[in-house]
């Protein structure tokens, strides 16, 4: 398992555990973020914070910080 | 047939395309205020349809129905409370399981329900073919498809209003999700004690009650609180079931809820939705590869601000200026068919020239809010915050605030309309209290004047390191509030970065127009009545005996001349100032009963207070009339001095006259800091209390930069003495 704020732009890994707590871990899994959900990093903003993310098939962002908080099982990358 | 009222409810995620369809709804009949007692936006309409009166409420744009924001509590309290006869949930059909979850929030809570398909033809692009037959057979909730942005399927919705609210559909049942066995029966546990009360019952769904407690909502454990003795076992109850369910799950309950409603989503969606054509071409993707680029990104988004500003400020100069000749020709007119006197002073000097300097931002709003609304509707704005938000993040504000802040240096007033972008209340407020930190451009002109006076060649710099005190100050402020006032746990920036779509000039329009009417409507009357106390403190009393110069007769001065109103930062006095003060000794004479006015009176009476920042009676009294207008600030030093009240920044008489009156560059600089800091406008205070909704806010506002503004030039000047610098 590896935190979501590891990967790098254009890899994909699926939602192992959300860490964090309260209203954040909460507004997360609302906003879809459940274990074994398959996440896309899109791309850094200019300033490397936040991130960009496609999951269920919609873009999302999340500062850095935040994403350090998703532990993610890393996937092999795929030829898209 | 008869007149029968409909109240419907609209909700839906934020970007599913809900304000088009309100909009296409009511059209233009619609009105916008703000929910009480909280800064969130409410928009209501009426639509007359068969005979039929509906009530259209457009409740704000949520993910969820929880207690975790503000919108989420408003829009809660309403379908609860209110009792919408339907509820329309407007989804984004190409983006169905996320926009599904709300949905099964709203089945739960018991409501008349009618599921909107909208966008239905973007998802027909990207290959989404839904069946919504079997959707509302599965859901027991009526299905309508919708085009919002061609106002498709706008008429199939009224109809469908209509039968729901008269129980004709046939689709319309109510269903349970199924959370599993053990949720289920702590449920039922809850729901047990519950039933104990009928009466409970009658006014909530108890199995909703029994969700949300073990979810352990804070507003609904509030609610519950109030029922009294059987509250109390309630909540008992829900405690031990929470307790039980933690440790079977090995998690909190509302995260095995949620689980569970997407499951529910994730299995309808299985025999609902067919995805056939996987297109691989994403055009808003390709478009945000370039917008959001990380060399290009903040190019691009430094022009498109600049583009704003350039259209909003230097656009808008010219409707502005044909404003300010309309005004002044109408100020001409009345002059002219009124015979001298107070009532053409009050008419002249005191209301129009106090409306004038109202009407005149109205260009700045319309084009601001074009622009504002272009940056939102194309899905922009989720952009610019997703560029600028590690910026903002340094002051603990969310990517948003940037563009408010940055308005703020051409005009506080749409600067701090521009903070209902901001989701958080929190954020939004402040937002609202630094805004005027930032230097607005009316208050240019006493920079340049008192600058280009004391300091020379070196005026450009030191009128740049006011801005920069002002961004400091903004940013420290920003700090110790985010520290003190608005403590705790800070929203999670969770923001959706909608796809890029073309907006619909209606929607622009209506939008434009809203922000407009609120501007006309509410500030007018503030600054009416604001603009008369300064004239009046001016103009009377009336017939004082003057004494002045080489023998000037006791004259009862009967032009009470008033500081004109100037307003857009630019340079000229509205010209509808009655009297012209052609000689010196009428000069003298108008400075002499400005200093017996009240307003010259109050002037010397607060002098001492500002004695310590080196200010006279005259800078004083200029500070005070700087209330309505920051420039005004100049027109009043101008009368004071005695070199006519359409001195501007640039007259050399009146800087002349300030040089000899015995301010040194300290007490220069101490000035133009307090007029940095202290409330811009009356204008300002009008929005702060409109968009606050409180006058508490807004009285802090005032009290704050006062104290912050007094402190800090004092600061400034007493260092400076004691440094022995610029004296």
């Amino acid at each position: 398992m590896v935190p979501l704020s590891t990967l790098k732009e254009g890899e994909r890994g699926v939602i192992a555990k959300l860490g964090g707590t309260g209203t954040f871990r909460k507004r997360l899994r609302e906003m879809g973020f459940i274990n074994g959900v398959e996440v896309f990093v899109e791309k850094y903003a200019p300033l490397r914070d936040p991130i960009e993310l496609v999951l269920k098939g919609y873009h999302v962002s999340l500062r850095v910080e935040d994403a350090a908080k998703v532990m993610m099982e890393k996937l092999a990358q795929d030829s898209e | 047939m008869k007149k029968e009222t409909i109240t419907l409810a609209l909700t839906g995620n934020p970007n599913s395309g809900k304000t088009t369809i309100f909009n296409n709804l009511t059209g233009t009949r619609q009105h916008v205020g703000n929910w009480p007692g909280v800064t969130v936006e409410k928009k209501e309409g009426t639509v007359l349809y068969n005979g039929y009166r509906l009530r259209v409420v457009d409740l704000p744009g949520t993910y969820s129905l929880t207690a975790y924001s503000i919108e989420e509590i408003v829009a809660r309290r309403f379908l609860v409370d209110a009792k919408p006869e339907v509820v329309v949930d407007i989804v984004d059909a190409s983006n169905l399981e996320r926009n599904l979850y709300l949905a099964t929030q709203l089945i739960e809570l018991g409501v008349k329900l009618i599921l909107v398909l909208n966008m239905a033809d973007v998802a027909n692009a990207r290959g989404h073919q839904i069946n919504a037959d079997v959707l509302g057979k599965l859901l027991g909730v009526p299905v309508v498809f919708t085009v919002g942005t061609r106002n498709e399927g706008t008429k199939a919705l009224l109809d469908k209003v209509v039968e729901v609210a008269e129980d004709r559909d046939t689709v319309s049942r109510h269903i349970h999700i199924s959370y599993g066995h053990e949720m289920e029966k702590e449920i039922k546990n809850i729901q047990d004690v519950i039933w104990q009360d009928p009466s409970i019952g009658q006014r909530f769904s108890t199995r909703w009650l029994a969700v949300k407690l073990l979810e352990n909502d804070t507003a609904v454990k509030e609610r519950v609180h109030e029922f009294g003795e059987i509250g109390g076992k309630i909540l008992d109850q829900a405690e031990a079931s929470r307790t039980r369910l933690n440790e079977f799950y090995q998690d909190d309950p509302e995260m095995v809820l949620t689980d569970q409603r997407y499951g529910f989503i994730g299995g309808a969606l299985k025999e609902v939705l067919k995805i056939s054509s996987q297109s691989k071409f994403d055009l808003s993707r390709q478009v945000d590869l370039v917008l959001t680029n990380r060399i290009l990104g903040f190019p691009v988004f430094v022009f498109f601000i600049w583009a704003m500003f350039q259209l909003t400020f230097t656009v808008g100069a010219y409707p502005m200026d044909w404003i300010d000749a309309g005004v002044g020709w109408f100020g001409a007119l009345v002059s002219g068919l009124l015979p001298p006197g107070l009532l053409r002073d009050l008419l002249v000097n005191g209301i129009i020239a106090g409306v004038g300097s109202v009407i005149i931002f109205l260009p700045n709003i319309l084009l601001l809010f074009f622009c504002i609304s272009l940056f939102e509707d194309t899905g922009y704005m989720a952009r610019a915050a997703f560029i600028m938000d590690r910026v903002m993040h340094v002051i603990g504000l969310h990517g948003k605030s940037f563009i408010p802040m940055l308005m703020g240096f051409g005009c506080n007033a749409p600067a701090i309309m521009a903070t209902r972008t901001l989701e958080s209340e929190r954020d939004r407020l402040l937002s609202i209290l630094i805004n005027p930190l930032i230097s607005c451009s009316a208050r240019l002109p006493v920079y340049i004047l008192l600058a280009g006076t004391f300091f020379g060649a070196s005026a450009g710099n030191v009128i740049f390191s006011i801005y920069a005190l002002g961004i400091a100050l903004a940013i420290g402020v920003g700090k110790l509030f985010r520290v003190t006032l608005f403590r705790g746990e800070i929203a999670p920036f969770v923001m959706e970065l909608p796809p890029y779509r073309v907006p619909t000039l209606k929607s622009l329009l209506i939008h434009m127009w809203d922000r407009s009417q609120i501007f006309l409507r509410k500030m007018g009357g503030v600054i009416l009545v604001g603009s008369i106390v300064v004239w009046f403190l001016g103009a009377f009393p009336r017939n004082v005996e003057l004494s002045v110069g080489q023998g000037a007769d006791k004259v009862g001065v009967t032009g009470g001349q008033v500081v004109p109103v100037t307003v857009d930062g630019s340079h000229e006095p509205l010209p509808s100032t009655p009297l012209a003060l052609g000689d010196n000794r009428e000069q003298a004479m108008e400075q002499a009963r400005l200093e017996k006015s009240f307003l010259g009176k109050l002037g010397h009476a607060i002098q001492p207070v500002f004695d310590p920042l080196g200010f006279d009676w005259r800078t004083s009294v200029a500070v005070l009339t700087g209330f309505v207008a920051k420039e005004i600030v100049v027109s009043t030093l101008g009368v004071l001095h005695a070199t006519g009240a359409d001195a501007n920044e640039e007259s050399e008489a009146l800087r002349r006259s300030l040089r000899a009156s015995g301010m040194t560059p300290l007490g220069a600089y101490a000035l133009m800091a307090f007029v940095l800091i202290y409330i811009p406008c009356l204008a300002t205070v009008a929005v702060i209390r409109r968009e606050t909704n409180s006058w508490k806010w807004t009285g802090f506002s005032v009290g704050y930069s006062l104290v912050l503004a007094w402190g800090v030039s004092c600061l400034i000047y007493q260092g400076g003495l004691f440094l022995g610098i610029g004296i």
